[in-house]
């Protein structure tokens, strides 16, 4: 259970952030919203990228906002960027065992065993010994996922995983992203603008509008909230 | 971004000339060239040239190391540092200082020499980390700057006795003492070509182990970095430890090579630009960068300036050329890490 409080983040004069009280339940989680609606500024707050001007994140009894940014990896945070950042000059197996070493407590000894498990887990087994560089977006994609899941995760924030991705890559990525809490544990926080994506992997969804918690709920319930295809769609229909 | 991809990106994944390609990329390809190129430095090089240009090879040899550590701070972790050759004057000034005053092995002293400079490297990269690009580049600038001045104050190039010994006729200046068992030019050039593999050697065993990957993750973003659980701040000190380590030894292996009056030409302002032009212009990405890099500084300037046209043209021109590369690498630089931040 993720328990946020009164979380406000400020730049300058906008508010990124307004007061936001959320509980994530355990699973896979959506985090849906328009364009501006805070998703990935507090995706950066719970990494440590953006300090925020009041608030508590309780993340499973841990305070996650007192950790410096890159001990949260070792509590077990994980997360994806918009952007991919798959490391370019690194093989497949590297990109993921570099996570692993950085975050992971049992040190060296189960390392293989660990990152060849997440490799098997998104499929990329066999490109595990080829630099990022000659792999396409799918792969790179995939190699963002492998990076969250290894090792011992208990929080993993998606930030639009599969943007990019054609419909079919599409759906295979969401059955991996539904797997990972039976898989490995870990509570997922996914936000995407695919609604056919955000429905397909989370049971349970939250709608940010202007820093502001909308709705949440259950996803199909949230999705015909009157204020939620209001304020997020201006239409009537959701997917 | 496309979803799909586009003919001109598959035209990127275009694989390079097939020879080419199936030569280098082989696994042994990298274990046989190293070892090529330490024989011919070790028996080639000093059976077919004269004392002059084994004096140029032995310059040449040293400033690899120097090239290489700045190559790996630029090439593998993203830092733009001006400062190397400060290392390089540090290591030189304490091997070349307990060399006069002690009667330890040689190779003890170039160990304390880029022990002392690795640890005052890591003291100017605390502060130095705060900024970067362009910014870490101007900061270690003056640093060069700094160690320049305060050269220049303590008399260095001084071959007196003791630790601070400072002769008062240049004629009563000595040179550094060699290890015993490398007095002649030729055995001391060996020793220096032994001194950089070792060296090139340390720095391609860091790369390849978690402190390489967690640099080459801190090049692509502090950010993913950072996500990752990679503490940035510590192993950009680590590089700047083993940069300056490297440096240091390379000064202390250059301190053997004057043999009257050293000059701090070696270590000022203009030396830490050129340093830093043909790094770049030798590659920055693979540590060969740096023995290009040397090769194109000293052999090379030193062949045109011999024997094609006059010595201030070349001198002048390749400081030109390099001094361009350079500003068009750090433009180009400073735009990408711009673009990379993180988005909100």
């Amino acid at each position: 259970m993720i328990d946020v409080e009164d979380l406000s983040v400020h730049f300058g004069g906008v508010v990124s952030l307004d007061q936001m009280t959320i509980q994530f339940p355990a699973g896979t989680c959506g985090l849906i919203g328009p364009n501006g609606a805070g998703k990935t500024t507090f995706f950066n707050v719970l990494s440590g990228f953006v300090r925020p001007r009041s608030g508590r994140v309780d993340a499973m009894g841990q305070d996650l906002l007192a950790l410096p940014s890159f001990r949260r990896a070792r509590w077990g945070l994980r997360r994806t960027f918009q952007t991919e950042q798959a490391i370019e000059k690194l093989t497949v197996f590297e990109n993921v065992a570099t996570v692993y070493e950085h975050s992971d407590t049992r040190g060296k000894a189960g390392r293989t065993a660990a990152v060849d498990e997440a490799l098997d887990f998104v499929g990329l087994t066999d490109v595990a010994q080829q630099t990022v560089r000659t792999l396409g977006a799918k792969e790179r994609r995939f190699i963002e996922v492998a990076r969250a899941v290894v090792g011992q995760p208990r929080l993993i924030l998606l930030d639009e995983p599969a943007a990019g991705l054609p419909d079919e890559e599409t759906a295979l990525l969401g059955r991996i992203i539904r797997s990972i809490p039976d898989r490995v544990g870990a509570t997922v926080i996914l936000v995407d603008h695919d609604m056919s994506l955000v429905q397909a992997c989370c049971d349970w969804t939250a709608v940010l509008d202007f820093g502001r918690l909308l709705a949440s709920g259950p996803t199909q319930e949230v999705l015909r909230d009157t204020k939620v295809m209001k304020a997020y769609l201006g239409t009537e229909e959701v997917a | 971004m496309t979803a799909i991809a586009t003919p001109a990106e598959a035209n990127l994944a275009e694989p390079r000339p097939k020879v080419l390609a199936r030569v280098t990329s082989n696994r042994m390809f990298e274990p046989i060239a190293v070892v090529a190129v330490l024989l011919i430095g070790l028996f080639v090089i000093p059976g077919f040239f004269d004392a002059f240009w084994i004096a140029n090879f032995t310059q040449m040899a040293v400033f690899s190391i120097v090239a290489a550590s700045a190559g790996l701070l630029y090439g593998r972790v993203g830092l733009v540092s001006l400062g190397q050759v400060a290392s390089y004057g540090i290591g030189c000034w304490v091997t070349m200082r307990l060399a006069f005053a002690t009667s330890w092995p040689f190779p003890v002293l170039l160990i304390i020499g880029g022990v002392v400079a690795a640890v005052i490297g890591v003291l100017i990269g605390l502060p130095a980390l705060r900024v970067s690009g362009l910014y870490l580049a101007l900061v270690t600038l003056m640093l060069a700057a700094g160690m320049e001045i305060v050269l220049g104050a303590t008399k260095f190039p001084n071959g007196g006795t003791g630790f601070n010994g400072v002769v008062k006729t240049l004629s009563d200046i000595r040179p550094t003492r060699r290890p015993s068992w490398a007095i002649t030019d030729v055995a001391y050039y060996r020793f220096i070509v032994v001194g950089a593999f070792a060296m090139f050697m340390l720095a391609s065993f860091v790369l390849s182990r978690k402190p390489g990957r967690a640099w080459a993750s801190i090049r692509q973003s502090e950010a993913a970095a950072l996500a990752a659980g990679i503490d940035v701040t510590r192993y950009k000190l680590w590089a700047f430890a083993l940069a300056a380590f490297m440096a240091g030894v390379a000064g202390g292996l250059y301190a053997g090579t004057v043999p009257k009056g050293m000059s701090i030409d070696a270590f000022n302002r203009q030396s830490a630009i050129f340093l830093i032009a043909v790094v770049i212009m030798g590659g920055i990405y693979s540590l060969w960068g740096g023995l290009l890099g040397a090769f194109f500084a000293t052999c090379l300037l030193k062949f045109l300036t011999q024997n094609v046209v006059g010595h201030q043209f070349w001198t002048r021109f390749s400081l030109s050329l390099f001094g361009f590369g350079l500003l068009a690498n750090l433009i180009q630089n400073t735009r990408a890490a711009e673009k990379k931040g993180i988005e909100a």
